[in-house]
């Protein structure tokens, strides 16, 4: 074992399966006596629900049985919670109106359950529910967030269709700052809903077993113990110690499965009516009507600046799109992830932020990549690139004379950053990107009928979601620690449990580098295990680029506390006073001796405790340890896209585009790569190619993959990536995070390059042919 | 209505009676339990589903089973070798961190295989448009581009 596993690229242990169709989804999961369930959903937007009649579907070839909301009801099956309480501007606390998992009296978006139909095949189940007769008396619809509140209630304990207002910030030394401001710039724009699309449909499989009153439910799901918490607590009334959730190998998620949703709970509950399992499995077309949506903001922006170009004061009003009914973590995302980063990476000193959260006849929305933060990035970067454009100064020059310098810095809007060097991560993107050269590139575009444009982005993000204490005083109804647990085998080897799920980021690798390093093993004698409630001890799961900051250093603390027994252990195999034994990497040491054990030494003695202080110590070596992060954790980076536009036809493409990230220490530069990658991908599809579309009766005209683009290979460039380091001053590996930096970053760097190619002051994302074409014919 | 449908997969003939409807993409992964093969859409835009039939690339959701009859269905599972070593696309893509959640991947090897027997050197560009229809969420197509580069190459080498 010579060089360090931290930093390295090692290449992936979970790829073997993947490559060879070995992986195991929720749908590949069967099970004996299998049933299938297929949904009933609305097709109007906002109806009342007068009556559903079953027979003809009940007599149906290979029907079971049909659940309806009257049913959950008298079940007493209760409805789905949220978990988290915004406080609104008078003090009160948000609207929450019921949300039942099959509709009940109403419903309120295209895409909403009104019923199960469970049959003995996928195939009899649809043909079934086609069958059944849904008598709707339509409703005027509520679609546009900005005119929701005049529109019809949706729930009549919101009656103006507001959840909540609520805001940060100081508003009047803001309102001051403006008005002896020498400049303001101003822009009012929308951040476009988007569908996550997770190329893996959501998937449940639930099952009940008589023998000992249980339950089992796979379902592709980003954070297992979540999921049945949530489940057993709120919405069945089990206990968690009777329900076993399984989140098997998952194909992404994004965010978007990070919620208890109404077809979990239904396959849950109809598995013990029927005793026999229950599959549902996600249509595409079913997830763009009910997987939870992202974004959706409209927003006014005023920057204040002096003369010098400094920056006085920034005042922003959003409303807030959060769709038919409160998704899970729906309230904290345009409030909590949203505002609080409005300072970006500049010295600003007074901000005001107001927020107004609607309900509206769309499909729910909460987080997705980046949830709430490219919302917050998209309004800062334009704010800043479009003012520096107004007055006339480069724009990386207004960038250096407002950057935060000396950490820790205290933002007006809550959060304390606690280290970072914008400037070495600007210098680096500015060589990395040959933003000199820009000016002779745009003259060849020119020269093929191409208008070539440069943008930038110097995001900040907060991730490593978060320190309990100060999530619960914010609303949070959940604690946010990580929990991991360290097995040593007898024979030396090692199970981790980790409370954190991998769907794509390659956890299985990265947190085998780090303890394999920790304690001296190869890669091969590490073993990560997630996903599994009876398996591992607890864990909130892997959303807000947490997984490293906070699962991370959970494992870590519990490899101390394995170190501190090892070293116990090998006092006295060396017949050495505890104090003068030394650990590094897999050697236990007599302090200025020769004298040590191995690891795997230690490992067998703790098992096979024959020489061994039994009189003082335990024997076995397993520990675990529940770990609270002190605070968020605060990558940064630094941008630059260039785009060509065709002059003719507004048509756009990247083709470059350039990220330097500060996530403070790196375990696998490989993986982080990929995240930035796939991050980047997700943000110039908000920007360029994905719209989430409904017209004004709430009918989703974007339904499926061919309305609604997600990039494809020929729409993306080769990227250049690199990194700068500053550790994060609070966890043991110094890191920060980076599954959602591109998705924040991306956006603003784009639509600051393509108002740059045509020179106008502002496009409406996406930027499609017809937007750009629109924009440059409309100046 | 059930018909009898035969046909082989990865080798083996294999034949059972469906409803006529039935997609090959289902009779692949329910009936023979071949769950390497996905299922991403319903519009046959994503290629999660891709197989070979008769050695060629096609899309498994877009064709009924039992236009599949004698024909021969090459899978994910069929393509390491008999002792479990890697194809050297399937290699390349694990050198090249050219996965993340893997749900796309076996379209992507499958479409790959394809297209490297036409392109044994091919361009970032030609790769990028066999691409076309392959849909991925994860990585940005970057490492993809560079797996099939590098696996193209490869399966020349050991020609």
């Amino acid at each position: 074992m010579t060089s360090s596993l931290i930093g390295a690229r090692v290449p992936r242990k979970e790829d073997y399966r993947f490559l060879t169709g070995a992986g195991q989804y929720t749908d590949d999961v069967a099970f004996a006596g299998q049933t299938h369930a297929a949904f009933v959903r609305s097709p109007h937007a906002h109806a009342v629900l007068r009556s559903i009649k079953t027979e003809k579907a009940k007599k149906a070839p290979g029907v079971i049985a049909i659940y309806t909301g009257a049913d959950l009801a008298a079940a007493k099956v209760g409805g789905l919670p949220c978990g988290w309480l915004i406080t609104d501007v008078k003090g009160q606390p948000m609207k929450e109106p019921p949300y039942p998992p099959l509709a009940q009296g109403k419903v309120r978006h295209v895409g909403e359950r009104v019923a199960v139909v469970i049959a003995e095949s996928q195939a009899q189940a649809r043909d079934a529910a086609e069958l059944i007769e849904v008598d709707y008396q339509p409703l005027p619809a509520v679609v546009n967030a900005a005119k929701a509140k005049s529109g019809t209630a949706l729930h009549e304990i919101a009656p103006d269709n507001t959840c909540y207002v609520w805001s940060i910030g100081d508003r009047s030394a803001v309102d001051t700052a403006f008005a002896s401001a020498a400049h303001v710039t101003k822009l009012d724009f929308v951040n476009n809903r988007l569908v996550p699309n997770a190329i893996e449909p959501r998937s449940a499989n639930a099952s009940y077993s008589r023998a000992d009153d249980s339950y089992t439910l796979y379902v592709a799901s980003q954070n297992p113990h979540v999921e049945r918490l949530l489940m057993t607590a709120f919405v069945l009334g089990l206990p968690e110690s009777k329900v076993r959730v399984v989140a098997p190998d998952v194909g992404g998620g994004f965010g978007s499965k990070i919620y208890l949703y109404p077809e979990d709970v239904v396959v849950t509950w109809a598995s013990r009516q029927l005793g026999r399992p229950v599959k549902w499995n996600s249509d595409r077309s079913e997830a763009f009507v009910s997987d939870a949506h992202g974004r959706d903001h409209v927003t006014t922006a005023e920057l204040a600046l002096d003369k010098d170009g400094k920056f006085l004061a920034m005042r922003v009003r959003t409303t807030a799109n959060l769709g038919a009914y409160l998704s899970t973590f729906a309230s904290c995302i345009p409030t909590i992830l949203y505002a609080t980063l409005l300072a970006g990476q500049y010295k600003t000193p007074a901000i005001y932020c107001e927020v107004t959260a609607v309900f509206t006849n769309t499909v729910p929305v909460d987080a997705y990549r980046g949830a709430g933060r490219p919302e917050a990035t998209y309004v800062v970067e334009r704010l800043v690139e479009t003012a520096a454009r107004e007055i006339k100064l480069d724009p990386i020059e207004l960038r250096r004379r407002n950057f935060i310098t000396e950490f820790p810095y205290q933002t007006p809007v809550a959060l304390c950053y606690d280290t970072g060097n914008y400037e070495a991560t600007l210098g680096a993107v500015l060589k990395l990107a040959d933003v000199a050269g820009f000016k002779d590139r745009r003259e060849q575009s020119l020269r093929r009928g191409k208008l070539r444009g440069l943008g930038y982005a110097c995001y900040i993000e907060a991730c490593g979601i978060a320190p309990s204490n100060v999530a619960g005083s914010l609303g949070a109804r959940a604690g946010l620690f990580e929990a991991g647990e360290v097995r040593v085998h007898p024979t030396g080897t090692v199970t981790v449990f980790t409370g954190s799920h991998a769907h794509g980021q390659g956890h299985e690798t990265t947190f085998a580098q780090v303890v394999a390093d920790r304690l001296g093993l190869g890669m091969e004698q590490v073993e990560i295990v997630h996903g599994d409630t009876s398996k591992v001890l607890f864990g909130m799961g892997t959303y807000g680029s947490r997984s490293i900051a906070v699962g991370g250093t959970a494992i870590v603390k519990a490899l101390d506390k394995i170190v501190a027994k090892g070293k116990k252990i090998a006092a006295h195999l060396l017949e050495a006073s505890e104090g003068d034994i030394e650990y590094d990497r897999g050697v236990f040491k007599v302090a200025g001796t020769d004298k040590k054990k191995t690891f795997g030494e230690v490992a067998f003695a703790a098992y096979v405790p024959h020489n061994y202080p039994l009189d003082k110590l335990e024997p076995g070596l397993n520990e675990n340890a529940f770990y609270d992060p002190a605070n968020f954790t605060f990558p940064a980076g630094s941008y630059v896209c260039e785009v060509e536009v065709d002059r003719e036809t507004g048509a756009s493409q990247v083709v470059a585009f350039t990220a330097v990230d500060d996530f403070g220490k790196i375990i696998n530069p490989m993986i982080v790569e990929g995240q930035v990658h796939g991050g980047v991908a997700q943000g110039i599809g908000q920007a360029l190619t994905e719209n989430c579309a409904y017209d004004e009766a709430g009918q989703l005209t974007s339904g499926t993959l061919l309305d609604y683009c997600i990039p494809r290979a020929s729409d993306l460039p080769l990227f250049k990536i690199d990194t700068r380091e500053t550790p994060c001053t609070h966890n043991p590996l110094g890191v920060k995070g980076c599954g959602e930096a591109g998705a924040i970053g991306a956006p603003a760097a784009v639509m600051n390059a393509i108002t740059d190619a045509i020179g106008v002051r502002d496009v409406p994302m996406p930027a499609t042919a017809q937007n750009v074409w629109r924009a440059m014919h409309r100046a | 209505m059930s018909i009898k449908v035969s046909m082989k997969v990865n080798g083996k003939p294999v034949s059972a009676e469906m409803e006529e409807r039935t997609l090959l993409v289902t009779f692949i992964r329910e009936n023979l339990r071949l769950t390497g093969t996905h299922v991403g859409c319903d519009t046959a835009q994503c290629g999660a589903c891709t197989v070979h039939m008769n050695g060629k690339a096609i899309k498994s959701c877009s064709i009924v089973a039992m236009q599949a009859e004698g024909a021969d269905i090459l899978t994910i599972e069929g393509v390491a070798h008999a002792d479990g070593t890697l194809h050297p696309m399937q290699a390349a893509f694990k050198e090249n961190h050219g996965l993340q959640c893997g749900f796309c991947t076996p379209g992507m090897v499958m479409n790959a295989l394809d297209f490297a027997k036409h392109y044994p050197s091919p361009t970032e560009q030609e790769v990028r448009e066999s691409l076309e229809g392959n849909l991925c969420r994860c990585t940005g197509y970057h490492n993809i581009v560079k797996s099939i580069m590098a696996g193209a190459r490869a399966m020349a080498a050991t020609k």
